[in-house]
């Protein structure tokens, strides 16, 4: 991946991670830890891979991305207003009554949603439901689906790992975000979902494990994914719980809080710090 | 009309008729293709039917991903794992989202007969029904099933279609029948008491009629066959007509056709309602006459309600 492509997905996320931090914020209500963790691997989603246009958001042809952890919909509804779905100002009616923006993706109402979620293992389905109905139809898009490593301990998740697999759903690609944590604590205290690596590769899967971070391994893992045939794919993207806001980092007590004015503050300058140095950085030239 | 037929087996037709005429209608299963019928269907169109083996939350949740796609996806399994097993991806996956998906129940009430109380779902009408939007519909007779299957694939939105496993009378002519969502039939008038019912006792009620007549009682008969959207103007006229009202169900007299009806009636045209189903039990083994005998889904069953209704007359 090239330094000008690097610096432009970082820019995206940096402003992504903004968005998460003011809805979250406006809401006094919400999901930042989970939100902040995927908002790399949305950000190069929505950049370079998803055939998607804002102003045709209902194609029939377009390729579907499936929030499956529902509640980290901040994430996914920063994506679409940056990517101009709706504008960004609607961002701050994030939860409240009169807004499209529901505490979970509500298809029906927020442009740009391809799957109403938020009971957690139901949107893992629902994306190899999309998948199945491209290859019925020979209709060439594709479909990418987020789970939380938390989801994984649905037994539907696996209920879909084996239809996809035995479908042979090489148009369908999940990311997991692994931030090790989830609501009662760490996974491997709460219930030990690992190794999910081999547990995807005995259900059939093409499994690469990544830094969810990095945008090369991204780059690389999507294009393995993409290249991939007879078998769904599944990226494992080890992934921090709060990335770029300190205080929030690795911290489970931040799964589902918001932020009050100071810690606010305190992030949203962090996170404009970051930008200035994904702005300054040299990576384009 | 001497002849019997399952609604199952008039799904699983239907399902291989209409497929020839609409090519977007794809099938799931969830390992029991053979009961519910929709092996018809497979066999006709190997490449639209979709085993999802013994898995219906995701089956469910499946079908409503396929249905963005412009698929008219049908979901099949028991009464119990669909409506039961996967309630709560019906509500979440299907229902919220108002999706285009149809879900072909098999197997629900009593009369699934020997596979005893596991198997025999009664709670499909109340919990289905409590979804916002969804189409509930329980067809009389095998005429009624295959239109109801054409009704639901016209239809664009979630319906939830309940068939049974025992054969029933064939009530309707196929050629002259016409089918309306939403819209109940009129089975037989009458002035002193209706009697409300839908599925398997339909046929039933109109025998309970017949005893009536012995007692000079004019019991009209009413087939409910959507239970939601009810056509509660139709309700609502007999109560007034008749001043008495008998539903018949096979199902638990909580939630069901019982409950839908007293919920029409009460607010302005409150009648005397008598509920005949399952009195807030579970089912049992059996074979499908004793069952229906033990529970008092008879005809007998819903003649002595009529008369007690009657008596409840001001």
């Amino acid at each position: 991946m090239n330094g000008m492509k690097k610096k432009a997905a970082a820019r995206l996320a940096a402003n992504v991670r903004m968005d998460i931090l003011t809805e979250v914020y406006s809401a006094n209500s919400g999901h930042p830890g989970g939100s902040l963790s995927i908002a790399d691997v949305l950000a190069y989603l929505y950049k370079y891979v998803l055939r998607v246009d804002p102003n045709h958001p209902d194609d029939p042809d377009r390729d579907r991305f499936v929030l499956s952890k529902g509640h980290t919909a901040p994430a996914l509804y920063a994506i679409l207003a940056e990517c101009g779905f709706f504008s960004k100002a609607e961002l701050k009616g994030f939860r409240n009554i009169n807004s499209f923006l529901q505490g979970h993706p509500d298809m029906k109402h927020t442009p740009g949603c391809d799957m109403t979620s938020g009971s957690l293992g139901l949107g893992l389905s629902a994306a190899a439901g999309m998948a199945l109905g491209a290859k019925h139809q020979g209709k060439d898009f594709r479909v990418y689906a987020v789970c939380g490593d938390g989801e994984l301990d649905e037994g539907q998740i696996w209920e879909a790992a084996m239809f996809s697999a035995h479908y042979k759903l090489d148009n369908l690609c999940v990311f997991v975000d692994w931030n090790g944590l989830q609501i009662d604590g760490r996974i491997v205290d709460v219930m030990n979902s690992t190794p999910i690596d081999e547990k995807f590769k005995a259900f059939g899967w093409n499994v690469q494990v990544i830094d969810g971070h990095d945008f090369d391994q991204i780059d690389d893992a999507v294009n393995n994914a993409l290249e991939t045939k007879g078998k769904p794919s599944v990226i494992i993207m080890k992934t921090v719980k709060g990335k770029g806001v300190s205080f929030m980092e690795n911290q489970v007590s931040w799964h589902g809080a918001a932020p009050n004015e100071e810690q606010y503050n305190q992030g949203m300058s962090e996170l404009r710090e970051a930008l200035d140095k994904v702005l300054d950085s040299t990576l384009d030239r | 009309m001497g002849e019997k037929k399952a609604t199952r087996e008039a799904y699983g037709e239907a399902l291989a008729e209409f497929g020839a005429v609409y090519d977007k209608l794809v099938v799931l299963d969830a390992d029991l293709a053979g009961a519910t019928k929709t092996a018809t269907f497979k066999k006709a169109f190997p490449d639209r039917h979709f085993d999802c083996g013994i898995a219906e939350g995701n089956m469910v949740s499946v079908a409503a991903g396929l249905s963005t796609t412009g698929l008219i996806p049908f979901a099949s399994s028991f009464a119990m794992f669909l409506a039961g097993r996967a309630f709560e991806q019906i509500r979440n996956s299907i229902g919220y989202p108002h999706l285009n998906v149809k879900l072909g129940a098999t197997h629900g009430g009593i009369t699934v007969g020997e596979d005893g109380a596991t198997h025999q779902c009664l709670e499909d009408f109340s919990v289905m029904r409590t979804i916002p939007g969804m189409t509930v519909i329980c067809p009389a007779d095998a005429t009624e099933a295959r239109a109801a299957v054409k009704a639901a694939i016209e239809y664009v939105g979630p319906v939830y279609l309940r068939f049974g496993r025992a054969a029933t009378p064939v009530l309707f002519d196929r050629d002259k029948y016409k089918f309306e969502l939403g819209k109940g039939v009129v089975m037989a008038d009458g002035s002193d008491v209706t009697i409300v019912a839908n599925g398997f006792m339909v046929a039933i009620a109109l025998e309970a009629r017949e005893l009536l007549k012995n007692d000079g009682i004019d019991a009209a008969v009413i087939n409910i066959h959507t239970i939601k959207p009810l056509d509660v103007e139709l309700i609502r006229g007999y109560a007034a007509k008749t001043g008495a009202i008998v539903t018949a169900e096979e199902h638990n007299v909580i939630g069901g056709l019982g409950s839908a009806v007293c919920e029409a009636v009460c607010g302005k045209t409150p009648v005397p309602v008598l509920r005949v189903g399952v009195q807030d039990e579970f089912g049992r083994s059996g074979k499908v006459a004793p069952l229906l005998e033990y529970y008092g889904l008879t005809a007998a069953n819903i003649a002595e309600n009529c008369k007690a209704a009657i008596a409840l007359k001001k």
